[in-house]
């Protein structure tokens, strides 16, 4: 029987519920031992010259080995985003200017943890404040300069192109709107945390949480100006990341700089009020969304632009509304679709990928105009989207966005989420709610995306080697913090060699054993680390069966695996001698290392409906319902996809309703602590109702598409729509995210004020 | 997140305590439940030289009918006022607030009077029982005194403790049958209220409406006068200066004291 497909439990389980995982604060690995702790003095002051340090008195604290300032550290300042103006750089320790709050300005080193923030409060720096750039509008302006030797606070503007005047001229109906996509943050229970020794051989030990050894270990290498192979990156267990772990933090390398600098290892682990601050943060677009079409539901021309936020020194979150521009026209047909994005700096937390990273950000700009438009034109939101998107027949589809989807059903998938949430029956509750005049009202809200995954990052290596004991070692590139994929890449393997799951281990995130990888990121894992993991096995095969031929005197043709023994077989042979794959790796290692090039992303999309109740006296919304299809092609293990769905639509919904960074404007973060920061907990759920629909890529011959981030673009929109939906009967088309009560309320007075 | 180093004492006894605090002065600070005071000093924002721990002293936590009133000792956790039989039959208010209090590892540590004496006006506790018309006991080497709950606190964080001072006990009138109701108004099901209202017969307190827990004494008045509970609700708001920051602005959290006083009068008057 094929375990494809089956609820396999979570092998890596039992450790994390018993002993608990190892993180890199957790580590006692000896190469560590004797290490000296780095507390980093941080900045309070969103944008200010630095007159002065002084680090004597720190210096003379018990405890201190040394204390840095940018003075001391004989390495160029990196630009963390390629793409950006060169000035854009960040100082691995400011030295003139600070431009955020949680800026690190000097550096402590202690013998034991604890005597580090009491040295580092005696670091003595004057600011002179400068006026902070906290809005993106201000920072357009350019009168307050982040860089003055840039010129400039833009840091990438994508589509040059003025917009054509006669774009929506062959439309009856058209709507325009500015909206918020609002900056959230990762949140990931494990802050950031690297520890870092050089060995005698000249190489360093860099124990990092991050979500691609590789990758970090490369710009390392790149920011120390030394060779990737002096640089030996290990990932131990990794509590979350989010996007916000993808790329190497400027404060790893600072740890491997200030290991060789003093000669002893260094560890470093952040507080969650530094990592509120200091660790990237995500989405943060202004968007104006202008949609036109007929009266007649058909939607002909759709333009999006965007000002983003990079926060103050660019990061991923540059390249960003690339994906948001590839993405625009969501699952639509549109005729014409037209898209910009200007990215500015300020002074905030640098932004970069988190969940969805761009796309999240294309599916609720569109999805918002979807029902502008609908509202406009006095059409259900359900039929304007059933008449605009791409029919079946089309795919492969080439989109005004300039990319190919490669398969999709999107009219069947809303369908289904009408059909599971009795759309109709929803209706008519919320009529009569209504005509009660009830002080609690309901709305509906439905969602169409489709969202690329394995984007850019198409390639990706696994090896499988059979021990002699009947085991079986995989290793993989890809870079599990939570997915899990040692329970999925065992299965791929088992279902081809026989070998049972418990057999079969699963390893990642060393790049001396794996020098290459692409890491977890951008839901490419299963359709590029699980197909690969699915090539390698059927190498092995191969390779298994040319020495078996020999042994059991058959030609190669003839054989085959018998799945139940973990053998190779004669094919119609019944009785004939047989060999297991561990006693051909008893005689020679039984190992092979492949690469797999899916040359192209996959589209992943679905439907989600959401039903809230909004209690029109106080502004609280509760998620009642929420409906979703999501469809990645075939589900390897449901319980799995089930939990990346659970999670996923759990951040859309905090985006939705909950979740917001926010800066006052002097830049001072007013959302650093859980207790301020919106992030939801079980309590503010509902459970989910999934629907199975499953439409193959013919990108792969398994059918994987991703599903770790389709979650999260589904919910949010939805729940934003049913939402306004509640409140439309009052006039209300819009409430930017996320849907706080405070904002739903003060919607609710505006359209009462206005109506009276 | 690591705090400033400070010096650690658990005595034995209240007596033991309070010699502590005589000798120290402002350099001893109490610890119950620590779970207001760790905070803040992980954040730094409190350095004390020496922390007394009364967290184990069984002598401060009890519950028992006194009178006509329940008398719980300052010790007594969240958890422990939640379950209460004693309370659910005399004070049903009082466990129905404790309830709400974060999550249950809060509960399970937090006091009440360390709730009262670190004088959050955001905290629940304090609003219930000022709405209960309680009195608050405070001891001290001078000797014992009692204060009224709609005298103890002065402001944000401060109440009329001396710093010599502990609480010992919390005495709470015993309401029986009483309508009482208890609205709480947050974004999150663990967070702090935005604005709660306590209402218990006939009075009623307010949550996080200014800078210390308050009585809404214009809804009272109406009530008294016998004027509808809408008509009472919408003077909830009077004369209050509620606090501004992410989560609301002064008018949007009257607005929620008005509405929740009449949800929670009206839950009363059904009970
Ligand atoms: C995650 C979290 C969520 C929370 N949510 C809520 C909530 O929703 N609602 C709410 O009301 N509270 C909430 N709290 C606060 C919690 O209820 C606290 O436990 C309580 O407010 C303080 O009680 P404590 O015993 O922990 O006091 P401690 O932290 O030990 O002390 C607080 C202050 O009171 C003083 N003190 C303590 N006991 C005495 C005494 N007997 N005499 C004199 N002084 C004393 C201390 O010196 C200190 O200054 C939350 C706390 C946390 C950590």
């Amino acid at each position: 029987m094929s375990i494809m497909g089956t609820r396999v439990v979570r092998v890596e389980d039992p450790v994390f519920l018993t002993r608990g995982a190892t993180y890199t604060d957790d580590l006692t690995d000896e190469r560590l031992s004797g290490a000296l702790h780095l507390t980093l003095v941080r900045s309070p002051i969103a944008h200010a010259t630095i007159t002065s340090i002084d680090v004597e008195a720190a210096r003379e604290a018990p405890g201190v080995v040394a204390v840095l300032t940018g003075a001391d550290i004989d390495l160029p300042a990196p630009l963390l985003f390629g793409g950006a103006p060169k000035q854009m750089v960040r100082p691995w320790l400011a030295t003139e200017r600070v431009r955020f709050v949680g800026e690190p300005v000097a550096a402590v080193l202690t013998e034991e943890r604890y005597q580090g923030p009491d040295a580092a409060e005696l670091v003595d720096v004057d600011y002179e404040p400068l006026p902070a750039v906290v809005d993106v509008r201000e920072a357009l302006k350019d009168e307050n300069l982040l860089f003055p030797d840039a010129g400039t606070n833009t840091c990438s503007v994508y589509n040059k192109e003025d917009p054509d005047p006669d774009f929506f001229a062959d439309c009856e109906v058209v709507v325009t709107r500015e909206i918020i996509n609002q900056r959230v943050a990762a949140a990931s229970l494990e802050t950031r945390a690297a520890s870092a020794v050089w060995g005698d051989d000249g190489r360093c030990t860099l124990f990092v949480s991050n979500q691609n050894a590789q990758g970090a270990r490369d710009e390392v290498a790149g920011w120390l100006g030394v060779d990737a192979s002096q640089i030996h990156v290990i990932l131990p267990d990794v509590g979350g990341g989010f996007g916000a772990k993808i790329g190497a933090d400027p404060e790893f390398a600072l740890v491997a700089w200030l290991a060789r600098h003093t000669g002893r290892p260094v560890r470093w682990s952040e507080s969650r009020s530094e990592n509120m601050t200091g660790m990237v943060q995500g989405r943060d677009q202004r968007q104006t969304i202008t949609i036109g079409g007929s009266r007649d539901g058909r939607v002909k021309a759709y333009r999006l632009d965007v000002i983003a936020d990079a926060g103050a020194y660019p990061r991923l979150g540059v390249f960003l509304p690339v994906f948001t521009r590839m993405m625009a026209p969501g699952t639509y047909d549109i005729e014409k679709v037209d898209s910009r994005a200007t990215v500015v700096v300020t002074n905030t937390t640098s932004t970069a990928a988190y969940r969805g990273a761009g796309r999240p950000e294309a599916t609720s700009a569109i999805e918002r105009a979807m029902d502008l438009f609908a509202a406009e034109i006095g059409m259900d939101p359900a039929e304007v989207r059933k008449i605009n998107v791409v029919a079946p027949e089309k795919f492969p589809f080439t989109t005004k966005g300039g990319v190919e989807y490669d398969s999709g059903e999107y009219a069947k998938a809303i369908d289904l989420a009408l059909e599971a949430s009795d759309y109709a029956t929803l209706r008519e509750v919320q009529k009569a709610r209504r005509e009660r005049g009830d002080a609690k009202q309901i709305g509906i809200g439905v969602s169409s995306y489709v969202e690329i995954t394995g984007g850019g990052a198409f390639v990706e290596n696994a090896s499988v080697e059979v021990h002699a004991d009947g085991t079986a070692l995989v290793w993989t590139g890809t870079s599990p913090h939570g997915q899990g994929h040692a329970t999925a890449w065992a299965m791929l393997a088992s279902e081809q060699l026989g070998i049972p799951v418990e057999k079969i281990t699963v390893r990642h995130g060393d790049t001396d054993h794996v020098p290459e990888g692409g890491g977890t990121m951008g839901s490419r894992s299963l359709q590029t680390g699980g197909v690969a993991v699915h090539q390698a096995s059927l190498e092995l095969i191969d390779l298994a069966k040319q020495r078996a031929a020999e042994i059991l005197e058959a030609s190669v043709e003839d054989l085959e695996v018998d799945t139940t023994n973990a053998a190779i077989v004669v094919r119609g042979a019944p009785g004939s001698p047989t060999v297991t794959f561990a006693q051909l790796a008893e005689r020679e290692e039984l190992k092979v290392k492949t690469v797999w090039d899916g040359k192209k992303a996959t589209f992943p999309f679905g439907s989600h409906v959401a039903v809230v109740e909004v209690d029109t006296e106080t502004g609280k919304v509760t998620v009642e319902r929420i409906w979703a299809v999501d469809d990645a092609g075939p589900v390897l293990n449901p319980l799995l996809c089930e939990g990346q769905r659970h999670g996923g639509i759990a951040q859309g919904i905090a985006q939705a309703m909950l979740e917001e960074v926010v800066f006052d404007p002097d830049g001072q973060p007013l959302t650093a602590t859980f207790a301020d920061y919106g992030f939801p907990s079980a309590a503010e759920l509902p459970s989910f109702d999934l629907v199975t629909m499953e439409t193959p890529t013919p990108i792969n011959p398994l059918g994987f598409k991703g599903i770790g981030e389709a979650g999260t673009i589904g919910s949010a929109p939805a729940v934003q729509s049913a939402v306004v939906d509640a409140l439309a009967h009052l006039g209300i088309r819009h409430i930017d995210m996320p849907t706080t009560p405070l904002r739903v309320w003060e919607a609710i007075q505006d359209a009462v004020k206005e109506d009276g | 997140m690591i705090p400033v180093g400070f010096e650690y004492a658990r005595p034995d006894s209240v007596d033991g305590a309070l010699a502590l605090l005589a000798e120290h002065g402002d350099d001893a600070t109490i610890m119950a439940g620590g779970h207001s005071l760790l905070p803040v000093m992980k954040l730094r924002l409190a350095a004390p030289e020496l922390i007394v721990d009364i967290g184990r002293l069984r002598e401060l936590n009890y519950i028992r009918v006194d009178g006509d009133e329940v008398a719980i000792g300052a010790g007594t956790r969240h958890h422990d006022v939640e379950v209460s039989d004693v309370l659910a039959a005399e004070v049903p208010l009082l466990p129905a607030v404790a309830r709400t209090v974060g999550d249950p590892q809060v509960r399970h540590r937090g006091t009440l009077g360390g709730s009262l004496a670190h004088g959050d006006p955001a905290s629940d506790l304090p609003a219930a029982v000022l709405a209960l018309d309680a009195t608050i006991v405070l001891r001290s080497p001078r000797g014992e005194r009692t204060v009224p709950a709609t005298e103890f606190w002065t402001g944000v964080f401060t109440t009329a403790k001396e710093p010599d001072e502990l609480i010992v006990e919390i005495r709470v009138p015993r309401t029986g049958s009483a309508g009482w109701a208890y609205e709480k108004f947050t974004r999150r099901a663990n967070d702090w209220a935005i604005v709660a209202v306590a209402v218990v017969d006939g009075r009623v307190g307010l949550v996080n409406m200014g800078s210390t827990p308050l009585r809404a004494s214009a809804t009272e008045a109406a009530l008294a006068e016998g004027r509808s509970i809408a008509d009472a609700a919408a003077l909830a708001g009077e004369g209050t200066e509620p606090p501004t920051d992410t989560a609301g602005t002064p008018e949007y959290r009257r607005n929620l004291a008005r509405v929740l006083t009449r949800r929670a009068l009206e839950t009363a008057a059904g009970r």
